[in-house]
């Protein structure tokens, strides 16, 4: 009997986990937002991609600050490991699966695109590169 | 014996240049400063540099920087407006003239609150303990900014800057 209630309880945890996978948590719904912005933007639209996000994290722009022309000046080049920004402090590792707390709050996601996109880019960046990014970070 | 020449003097280089760092750290007397203890402001005060002590500033100087965010030191560092009136208010209660005094007397000699510095780096006393540190060691890729305090002051997130 009490061997019949820990299987039990193990199954039950095992659907639970299951079930709570395929629920949309905060990171798919953030994506779904930047989704709907990037087709009410452009009617093209058709879904993000982890390849467009990693060309905008690895390339270097001329709009931003002299300092950090691109999002790896501080993150750095290997997205699992840590970076480090110009006052010195060490940057988490974006990849979620090195960092897998990340991303969890959307306030706080775009608390940082609004920060970095104007330090990086010297504009804000649209739903399409968001999504796109962020996209690439959940792969990676 | 056979010993690798290069990484064994690339190591002595280390070893030498802690023990100046160190060293010259050491110098400066028994220095604590209370550190952030609200989350809210350790998060967002402490996640682009070290979450500067309260009591390292008078509370006019705290004021003129909360009031000016958008020009943080060269950076945008606006935050939502509620979140910056706790931060403010944390700030001016735990200032150097206020809540934070007793620990910080001999850091605002000299000061005018009415002045409300903005720079740690630049209070008299601030650069007196820090004037015999060499323009190389500040320019080393470990320090960069007068601002990274925890780079020589190894206990620095925890209020200690005196080894």
């Amino acid at each position: 009997m009490n061997r019949n209630f820990i299987i039990s309880a193990l199954a039950a945890t095992l659907a639970f986990s299951f079930s709570s996978a395929g629920m949309a948590g905060p990171r798919e719904e953030q994506l779904d937002k930047y989704a709907s912005a990037a087709k009410a933007a452009s009617p093209a639209f058709s879904g993000f991609s982890a390849a467009r996000g990693k060309t905008l994290h690895t390339q270097s722009f001329a709009g931003g600050k002299p300092d950090t022309p691109a999002c790896t000046s501080c993150h750095g080049n290997d997205t699992r490991a840590s970076g480090r920004n110009p006052a010195g402090k060490t940057i988490e590792a974006m990849a979620l699966s090195a960092s897998p707390a990340r991303y969890s709050d959307p306030a706080k996601v775009e608390k940082w695109f609004k920060r970095n996109c104007s330090e990086v880019l010297g504009r804000e960046c649209s739903p399409l590169e968001k999504g796109d990014w962020l996209t690439f970070m959940i792969s990676q | 014996m056979n010993l690798p020449a290069r990484p064994l003097s690339l190591t002595l280089l280390a070893v030498a240049f802690s023990a100046l760092v160190l060293g010259r750290a050491q110098a400066g007397g028994s220095h604590y400063f209370p550190p952030v203890s609200d989350p809210v402001v350790k998060e967002e005060c402490g996640s682009c540099h070290l979450a500067f002590a309260p009591s390292m500033l008078p509370t006019s100087s705290w004021q003129r920087m909360m009031g000016d965010l958008k020009n943080h030191f060269g950076d945008d560092a606006t935050v939502d407006p509620e979140i910056a009136a706790k931060i403010a208010d944390y700030l001016a209660g735990n200032a150097a003239d206020t809540g934070g005094r007793r620990y910080s007397d001999k850091l605002l000699r000299g000061v005018s609150t009415a002045n409300a510095p903005l720079r740690i780096t630049e209070l008299p006393k601030w650069v007196k303990e820090h004037r015999k540190v060499p323009d190389w060691e500040w320019k080393h890729k470990e320090v960069r900014t007068r601002a990274n305090c925890a780079a020589c002051h190894a206990d620095a997130e925890r209020g200690y800057y005196d080894e």
